[in-house]
Formats: structure tokens, sequence, C-alpha cells
């Protein structure tokens, strides 16, 4: 093995690097020094995420089942500041958590899941990743383990997520069956929408469906999320469903992109679907978790509506998109976090009302990120919408435009009923000052100036269009 | 960069400066220091305005016989890709100096006389950085360089105005109209972006003026592919502009947009001044003025459907108007009359020689602001002085509040029409206008004319006469000098402003017209306006006390009172029989129920619907898998379906 091909896993090798120390902290009993070693472990990651931003070159190993790229970088960056955060954002959990360096190995092991299934050239190698990065979240879902409802995630997650893969290896062999192989060039090649690649692309689709928790894939979603602890829950609406979003939208451009055709209504259809039923359902949510759960599905919807453009600018429009989800997301769970750790609730009506004057801060934070994830200007929410509906555009599909026009009413609606519970209604019982820690409130201010400044810095965008790749 | 470049942008920057100062330092500051800081700052603005507008009329931007567009600023901001991208600038012409002009105008007036109004309110400080924000957005908007500039500006207006409405945020009703104030015109807003996003894709522009000239020339690519496209009878060019017009008829509140903007009076009343007479009620007028070369030119279909709503509205609104008791809410419904009238007289207009209904909008846009702010402020005067909105508790206040009254008739006289108040030019041009080019809207719009006139007097009337003086009322005007030297300024605006001569200044092409003014045309009209008057004076210039009047008939006075008695009972009939009954309470009712109702429908159809697919969320994973396995075959339907 060369120099060159160790340079180009970096990502990976500092990854596992890490896996590896924390296992022999473990074994060194270094959980009795609870603050040291969350300052090491958020040092470490820390570290992960700068290394990451160290230039790369690009290239391909292990004929070609292995590739990198700008992009693929790019998006390895932003997931790695987002773990980053997760793990600031959780921090007071953490700390009260047995068995949180298990934690840590869990959540990383499927971060090295994420990156192979990235930078994948071959179904088998996506697959193997996807795998690699569901497993472990599984047993995360179950982490908070005296409790009923984390156990129920658990079982449900892990289920359901067994039945989604046995649909996409069925897909995945017929599609072996009609090309004759896997790797994504020769897929390229050898593809002709015929019956068999159609009925192919349908059950790999809703393998991918499953992962994106689009509609009808979803069901999993919101009793999986609400059961899961915070910080996990945050991993799953961020971290899982970023990383799917990327490897989707580059599978579907570039492996699928000869029968553009064919499938341009099929992912109109679960867009309207997605966002709409996200919606409604977030309508009627009292729990804070299965709101976000239920907007995140819409939110999938919307990238849907920017990749039915098919188009370069589509891609632009989808990672700069997930950019910022993933910032708002952050930064509400982090307070959804914290409000639990303290009061234990995460009602909307017993534990949100009137927070405004018990908690200016988190009042603040949540209602920015709320404003982001509608689409409110000046938030950078707005502008990854524009630029999803824009790209949308590409296609002329007119009608999902309109639907997702209508939905992001509905969906200002649902965030601002949040809002409202906060600024403008009493609480009914004085709620408890949430102590502030500050792992956390790094994490949320980075989060907000991210959401403030995004939208207003040009070159952010023009650099990700500058390396995303055409159709 | 020119004195007046930098004038100009400065006029924009000062606002926000004011914003950043009063809402940081602002408990620092003690609120009589923060009112005469925001007032000293817009009356820099205001005087920086002025220079402005003499430096472009009457010094540079006069080129080859016509008013040509002169940017002030103009930096990129966001790139979307090579032809695409989001400037950010000054432009300044004729309608975007002359709306510079109004809105500091008013505004200064507004910040001057909240100074008394809002004297020992709990916010004073946030009410004035509020105030300033509003401001800023508001110049923001009518300098915009770019539509997308100017929706983001229109945004920030939104919100601006949703804070100022919602400012006593202890009262429930208050805070509900901002709400709906806000979520309305969010709705209507929505069909802005999406006729933004439609018309930048069809010109691939977004800067105003090669927007304009890209879908204006006969022979321009873009123009045939833009408008060859048809979708149930409109081009696509059409629909974006129609979406465009939603966005302006949501702000200026054009039917069945128009709710919030009575509840809006909640707020306090300067802030109804400035926000509801005088500039954001009008923005979508300027909207539709700023694309108005497209309208006229290449798209007059949409122009028309403009027209129409505008002459339903004006209608419409004025009926309603006469039947209001609050004198707030009777304010509000003549303003959505009178920008209706702008708005159609904008659809009747045509373009080259036919263009005189745009210079008419323009100029009533300009009259109104000054007369209405002055209506708005007055009423907020009486409001100040018995503490209350409904006409039950105002009558015979001419001598409690002389200034008010003096200055409220003027604009009365204004609003109807009377010559030679400023409302009589710039509606003579607007109903000429109409003659010339639709005849249906020219006869509502008469009719409109003279409901005005009849509605203003009895809001007049009812306040100042209708029951005698009231002698225990001691003077109030004694110690609000600065509300008293607004009204006396906006009022010198309410008698004069209609004297210039606004075609030379004004006007689609940028070249000076004459504005038509024929005496015979004029007298139908002052007639009317004259007509409306006499009725509110028979019916309001003084209480009818019949019972008393009755009793006391017995002797030689009887014949009076009996006379009076009938001559009421025809106004009772007229009224609440026909006038009320008839018209006034369907339209209410509709307004209420039908139109309200439908809103609301959206709401409750959402709700269900949310009910309704409640049982897929089973918590069952068994009936999950089923779902997950139905989609698999929706999606596999969906790829054959397209394949075969």
């Amino acid at each position: 093995m060369s120099l060159d091909s160790i340079l180009l896993l970096r990502f990976e090798w500092i990854i596992t690097l890490i896996i590896f120390i924390l296992l022999v902290l473990k074994l060194s009993d270094a959980d009795n020094k609870v603050g040291a070693l969350m300052k090491a472990i958020n040092v470490l990651l820390f570290v992960n995420f700068a290394a990451g931003l160290l230039p790369i070159g690009e290239g391909s190993l292990f004929n070609g089942f292995f590739k990198t790229s700008e992009l693929i970088v790019l998006e390895k960056n932003i997931l790695n500041l987002g773990v980053l955060l997760i793990s600031l954002a959780s921090f007071t959990w953490l700390t009260n958590h047995k068995h949180r360096i298990e934690f840590y190995i869990l959540m990383l092991s499927s971060m090295l899941g994420v990156y192979v299934m990235l930078s994948s050239g071959h179904l088998l190698m996506l697959y193997l990743g996807l795998e690699m990065s569901t497993i472990p979240v599984a047993a995360l879902a179950n982490f908070n383990k005296t409790e009923k409802r984390s156990s129920e995630a658990g079982v449900k997650f892990i289920l359901s997520s067994t039945f989604s893969t046995g649909i996409m290896l069925f897909g995945i062999s017929l599609l072996y069956g009609a090309v004759g192989n896997l790797s994504f060039e020769s897929i390229i090649a050898n593809l002709h929408p015929d019956a068999l690649t159609l009925f192919a692309f349908a059950f790999i689709l809703g393998g991918f469906g499953f992962k994106m928790s689009m509609v009808p894939f979803h069901l999993w979603t919101a009793d999986v999320y609400e059961g899961s602890p915070v910080g996990v829950t945050n991993y799953l609406s961020v971290i899982s469903k970023g990383s799917v979003i990327f490897i989707f939208i580059t599978v579907l451009y570039t492996v699928f992109g000869g029968m553009k055709d064919a499938w341009l209504l099929a992912v109109g259809v679960l867009a309207v679907l997605s966002m709409t039923i996200g919606n409604l359902f977030a309508l009627r949510q009292d729990n804070i978790k299965r709101l976000l759960a239920f907007s995140s599905i819409s939110q999938v919807g919307f990238v849907l509506v920017g990749i039915a453009g098919a188009a370069k600018v589509g891609v632009t429009a989808v990672v700069y998109f997930v950019l910022i989800y993933m910032l708002s997301n952050i930064a509400a769970f982090g307070v959804a976090g914290a409000i639990a750790d303290t009061t234990g609730k995460e009602s909307l009506n017993k534990a949100y009302k009137g927070l405004y004057k018990s908690n200016p801060f988190y009042a603040l934070i949540l209602a920015l990120a709320l404003f982001s994830l509608a689409g409110v200007p000046p938030t950078a929410g707005f502008f990854g919408k524009l630029f999803l509906l824009t790209s949308g555009m590409g296609t002329a599909m007119y009608v999902v435009l309109g639907i997702a026009g209508i939905n992001l009413v509905i969906s200002l609606y649902n965030y601002l009923r949040v809002v409202k519970y906060m600024f403008i209604d009493e609480a009914e019982e004085v709620l408890p000052v949430v102590d502030k820690n500050k792992a956390l409130t790094t994490a949320l201010i980075v989060c907000i100036i991210g959401l403030l400044v995004i939208g207003f810095v040009t070159p952010i965008y023009q650099y990700i269009d500058s390396i995303s790749f055409g159709m | 960069m020119s004195s007046y470049d930098l004038s100009s942008i400065l006029i924009v920057l000062l606002p926000i400066v004011s914003f950043v100062t009063l809402s940081v330092f602002g408990k620092r500051i003690k609120p009589s220091i923060s009112g005469v800081l925001g007032t000293m700052s817009l009356a820099i603005t205001l005087v920086l305005a002025l220079y402005v507008a003499y430096g472009y009329f009457f010094d540079f931007g006069m080129q080859a016989g016509a008013h040509v567009k002169h940017i002030a600023l103009q930096f990129q901001w966001l790139k979307f890709n090579e032809n695409l991208s989001i400037d950010l600038g000054i432009v300044l012409d004729p309608i975007s100096v002359m709306m510079l002009v109004v809105i500091t105008a008013v505004s200064t007036m507004v910040h001057l006389y909240s100074i008394n109004y809002m004297h020992g309110e709990e916010r004073f400080t946030m009410y004035y950085a509020y105030l300033s924000l509003f401001t800023f957005s508001m110049l923001g908007l009518v300098v915009a360089v770019n539509i997308f500039q100017m929706y983001i500006f229109w945004e920030l207006v939104g919100v601006s105005s949703f804070l100022l409405i919602g400012y006593y945020y202890t009262k429930p009703s208050a805070i509900a109209a901002a709400k709906k104030a806000f979520i309305v015109t969010r709705f209507a807003d929505l069909g802005f972006l999406i006729g933004i996003l439609m018309l930048s894709y069809g010109a691939k522009t977004l800067d105003f003026f090669t927007l304009i000239e890209r879908l204006t020339q006969p022979n321009s690519v873009y123009l045939a592919s833009f408008a060859g496209s048809s979708f149930l009878g409109l081009s696509a060019l059409s629909w974006a502009l129609l979406l465009v017009f939603t966005g302006g008829a949501g702000k200026s509140a054009m039917f069945p947009l128009h709710i919030w903007l009575p509840d809006a009076m909640e707020g306090p009343t300067p802030v109804s001044a400035l926000i509801h007479a005088a500039t954001m009620v009008v923005a979508g007028v300027f909207l539709v003025g700023r694309l108005f070369p497209i309208f006229a030119i290449s798209a007059p279909d949409a122009l028309h459907i403009v027209g129409y709503i505008g002459g339903f509205t004006a209608l419409f609104a004025a009926i309603i108007a006469c039947t209001q008791t609050d004198i707030k809410r009777v304010l509000a419904y003549s303003t959505i009359s009178q920008i209706a009238f702008m708005m159609f007289a904008l659809g009747v207009s045509g373009w080259g020689e036919e263009s005189e209904g745009f210079t008419a909008s323009m100029f009533h846009l300009f009259t109104h602001a000054f007369f209405k702010a002055l209506l708005f402020l007055g009423a907020g005067a009486v409001i100040h002085a018995v503490h209350s909105n409904e006409m039950e508790d105002m009558g015979g206040l001419r001598k409690a509040l002389p200034i008010t009254h003096i200055t409220f008739l003027l604009a009365c006289l204004a609003i109807a029409g009377v010559p030679p108040f400023a409302g009589f030019f710039s509606k003579e041009a607007i109903l000429s206008a109409a003659f010339h080019g639709n005849s249906l809207i020219f006869y509502v719009g008469l009719f409109t004319s003279c409901l005005t006139a009849f509605y203003m007097f009895r809001l007049y009337f009812r306040i100042f006469w209708y029951n005698p003086v009231k002698e225990d009322h001691h003077n109030h005007e004694g110690h609000t000098w600065p509300m008293n030297i607004a009204l006396i300024i906006l009022a010198f605006g309410a008698v004069f402003a209609g004297l210039i001569p606004f075609g030379h200044f004004v006007s689609a092409d940028g070249k000076p017209i004459e504005l038509p003014f024929h005496l015979t045309f004029s007298i139908a009209p002052v007639l009317l306006g004259i007509a409306g008057i006499l009725l509110a004076y028979v019916m309001y210039g003084e209480k009818n006390e019949m019972p008393d009047k009755l009793t006391a008939s017995i002797s030689g006075l009887y014949r009076a009172a009996y006379r009076k008695f009938y001559i009421d009972e025809v106004y009772l009939f007229v009224t609440k029989k026909v006038l009320f009954n008839l018209v006034g309470r369907p339209a209410a009712w509709f307004d209420r129920n039908v139109v309200d109702g439908m809103i609301n429908g959206y709401a409750s159809i959402t709700t269900m619907s949310s009910e309704s697919i409640k049982p897929m969320q089973s918590g069952r994973l068994q009936s999950y898998t089923m779902f997950f396995l139905g989609g698999v075959l929706l999606v596999a339907a969906l790829l054959v379906i397209k394949f075969m």
C-alpha cells in the first residue's frame, strides 16, 4: 500500500484511530475522570474536523471501489462539523451517562460507515457503508436502557431497517441480473430502462427512501425519534439523513442519470407526499421530538423538489441546503435536549409555554432555528429553500412547485406555533431556569452564527457550485 | 460619486443607524431623548430627500427631454450563476424619488407627532426603533434596483409592520391583528416569490431595468418564448405578472386580501398613519408601477385584471366605510378604497399616448399620502382627547380641538375632491384616465367618489358637530405642540400638493406630459362630491333628538320638528334600510363570512386532512412495513407509467 492510498483514506484512518483510542481509554478506566475525558473526546473530534480541512487529493482505490473528490471531501467535512456539534450539544446528557465512551465508539463507527458509503464507487461498497452506518445507530437508539420507549425505539429501528435492507438488497440483485456488474461505471455504461431495471430501481429507491424517511417509507421516523435519547435523535436526523441525501443524489444523477425521464415523476410524487404528509402530521404533535421528526420528513420533501431539478444546480442546492438544515436541526435539538435534561419534559404544552420568560437565551435560539427551518428570511434556511425551489424549476414541474409553495405556508404555521408557545403564551407552571454549560452554548452559538451568516456569504454557495457535478 | 448619490445613500442608511442606536442603547437613553433623536434623524433624511428630488428633477435627471433612471449605487450581493445575480443598490427615477419624498415626509411627521401621542408608553424607545426600522425597509424597497432586493425589503416591511401593529402586545386583539396582517401578507408574498422566480426564469435576470428591457422589446427572444407558452388562456408572462401582483394586492389590501387592514387598526394611531395610509399599503401600487412597462406593453390582459380588481375594491370598501362606527375603521376602509383608485388608474392605462393613468395613479398616491396621514393623525388627536374610537363618544369637539378640527376639515375636503384641494386634481386625473380607458370602471369610480365624500363627511360631522359643543372639555391642544405642528404641516400638503404640475415630473416613459384638465369634465364629479357632503350634513350635522322634540312639538315648533323627523326618516330609510341593510350588511357579511371564511376554510381543511391520515401512524411495525411495500409498488408503478 503506497503512501498515496493512505493519504486518500485520511478521513477513514483518523476516525478509526479515534475509535481505537476510545477503546483503550475504556479499558484503562478513564471513565473515572469524567470531566477530563469529555474534554479529551471533544478535542479529538475537533482535531478530526480540523484535519478534514487540510487539502487532500482526488483519486480512486481498490479498482474503483473507493473514490474521493472535492465534493465528497466537502460532504465529509460538513458531517464532521455536525458530529462535533452534536457531541458538544449532548454534553450534559453524556456527562451523566455511564456508558459515554461506548456512545462515542458506536457513533464514530457509524460515521466510518458513512464515509465508506460516501466514497463508494461500487454498489456493494455503498451497501456495506450504508449498513455499517445504520446498525450502530440501532444500539444508540436503545441507549437509555432503563427506559421502555428507548428500547422500543431500538427494536423498531433495527426491525424496520432490516426490512428495508432486504428490499434494497433484492433491488441490487435484480440490477446485477440486468447489468452483470455492480461498479458504478459499468452500470452507467450498460443501463437500459427495461422492466427488470425499473423494478430494481424501485426497490433500491425504497431502501434509500427508508433512510431518508421519505413518505411512505417514513413511518418508523417519529417513533424512533421520540424514543431515542435527544443526542441520538439529533444524530439520526442530521448525520444519518444528511449523508444518505448526499449519496442518494450522487447515485441518482450519475448511476441512474440515464433513466432520468423514468424517475422524474416518481421523485416528484415522493416529494409531494413527503412535504404534505410530513407537514400534516406535524400539525398535531405535542412532543418536540415528534414535531421535529415530521418536520424533517417534510424537509426531505423539499430536498426532493430540488433533486427533481435534475441539473448541476440541483447538487449545489441540495448540499447547501443540507448544511443549513444540519445547523438548524442541531440548534433545535440542542435546546430540546437541554430542556429535557433539566425538566425531563418534551411536551410543547408543558415545557415550552412561556419559555421566553424563564429561559430567554434558549427560547431565542430555538426560535431562530425554527425560523430557519421554516425558511423565513433573512435566516439561511430561506436561501436554502430558495435555491432548492429554483433548482426545481429546471424540469418545469409546476404542480410540484405549487404544492411546495402551499407546504411552505403550512410549515410556517407548524414552526410558528412553537414560537407562539414560547413567546406569547403563559406557562402553566413556572419553568425552572435551565442551566447553561459552555459546550452546549458553544455549539448553539456556532449554529446560530452559521444560520445568520451562510445566506449572505456568497463564496460558500459559489464554492459548492464550483465543485458540483452535472448530470 | 456626486453629492446627490451620497445623499441618497445617507437617506437609506440614517434610519437603520437610528434603529440600531435606539435598540442597542434603548435602555440607557431617556425616552424624551430617544423621541427627539429619532425625529431629528428622520428630519435630516427628509431634507436630504428634498435635496435629491431637487437635484433629480431640476439638475441631472432630465436627458434628451425625458427623465431617465440614475443608478446611485449598485454592487453585486449574491451570485446564482453567470447570468443571474442579485444586486443591491439605489436607483433614482421619477417614482422612486417621489416615494423618497413621500416616505420621509410622512415618517418625519409621524415621528414628531408620536413624541406626544406615545408619551409615557412603557417601551417608548423601542417604538421609535421600530419606526426607524420600518422607514429603512420602506426606503430600501422603493430604491431597489433588483426585484429580489425589493422582495427582501418587502419582507422586512412586513416584519416591522408586524412589530408595530403588535406594539400593544399585552392586548390580545393587537396580537391577533398583527398575526393576521403578517400571515395574510405572507400568503400573498408567496405568490410574489413564485412570480419573481418565473420572471427570472423567463428573462434570465433579476435586475429591474434589464428585466423591463428584455420583456418589452418586440424582437426579444425572452419575450417570444415567455409570452408564447400559455396556460388557461393567459400567457406564462401574464401569470407571472399576476402572481407578482398578488404580492402587491396583499400589501395594498386589494379584495379579497384586504381583510387584515381594518384589524391592523389595533396598532398605535400614528403607526396607522405611517403604514396603513401613506407608505406600506401603497407598496403594491408602487410594485405595479415599477413593472408597468411590462404590464402595459407585453401583458395588457394582466393589467386589465388589475384594473377590474381595483375598481371592484374601490366600490366595495367605500360601501363598507359608510357603515362603520369606529373612526379608525372608517379611515381603514377609506384607505382601501383610495388605494384601489390608484390601482385601477394603472389598470385602465396603456402605453405611450394612453399612459396618463400611470401619472394619475402616482399623483393620487402622492396627494393621498398627505391627506390620509393627516386624517389618521387627526383621528389620533381625537382619540387622544376622548380615549375612545367610537363615534358614540364623540361629537361637538370643534371647540375642544380647534386645530385638529380645521386640519381634519381640510383633509376631508381634499379626499372628497373639492377644488382646489389636493385630492381634487389627482382624482380628476384618475377619472379622466378611466373615462378614456374603460367606461365601466369610470362609472364605478364616479359613484365611489360620491360615496367617499359622503362617508368622510359623515365622519367629520359625527366627530366635530352632531352633539352640542361640550363646554366641560378643556382645550387638549395647549400642551401638545409637536402633534399640532405635524398636523399643520401635513395640512399644507393636503391643500397645496395638488397644484404641482405632476405630469412634468412623473410619467410612464419619463417624457413630461400635461395632465388633461377640462372644466366641463370636472363638473359631474365635483357636483357628486358636494352632493355627498350635503347628504352627510343633513344627516349628521346635528343630532336628532326625536323623542324630546316630539313632546315639545305640541307648540308651533311641531311642524319644523316634524319636517326634520321626516328628513331623518328618509335618511334612516336610505342608510339603514337601503344602504346598510341591503348593501352594507351583505357586503360586510360577505366580507366576514365568505372572504374570511375562505381563509379559515383552508385552515380547517388542513386540520381535517391532518386528522384523517392519523391512523397511518399507528405505532405497529407490521403496518409500517405494509406501507413500505406499498410505497415500493407505487414507485414501480410510476416508473412503469413513465416508461410506457
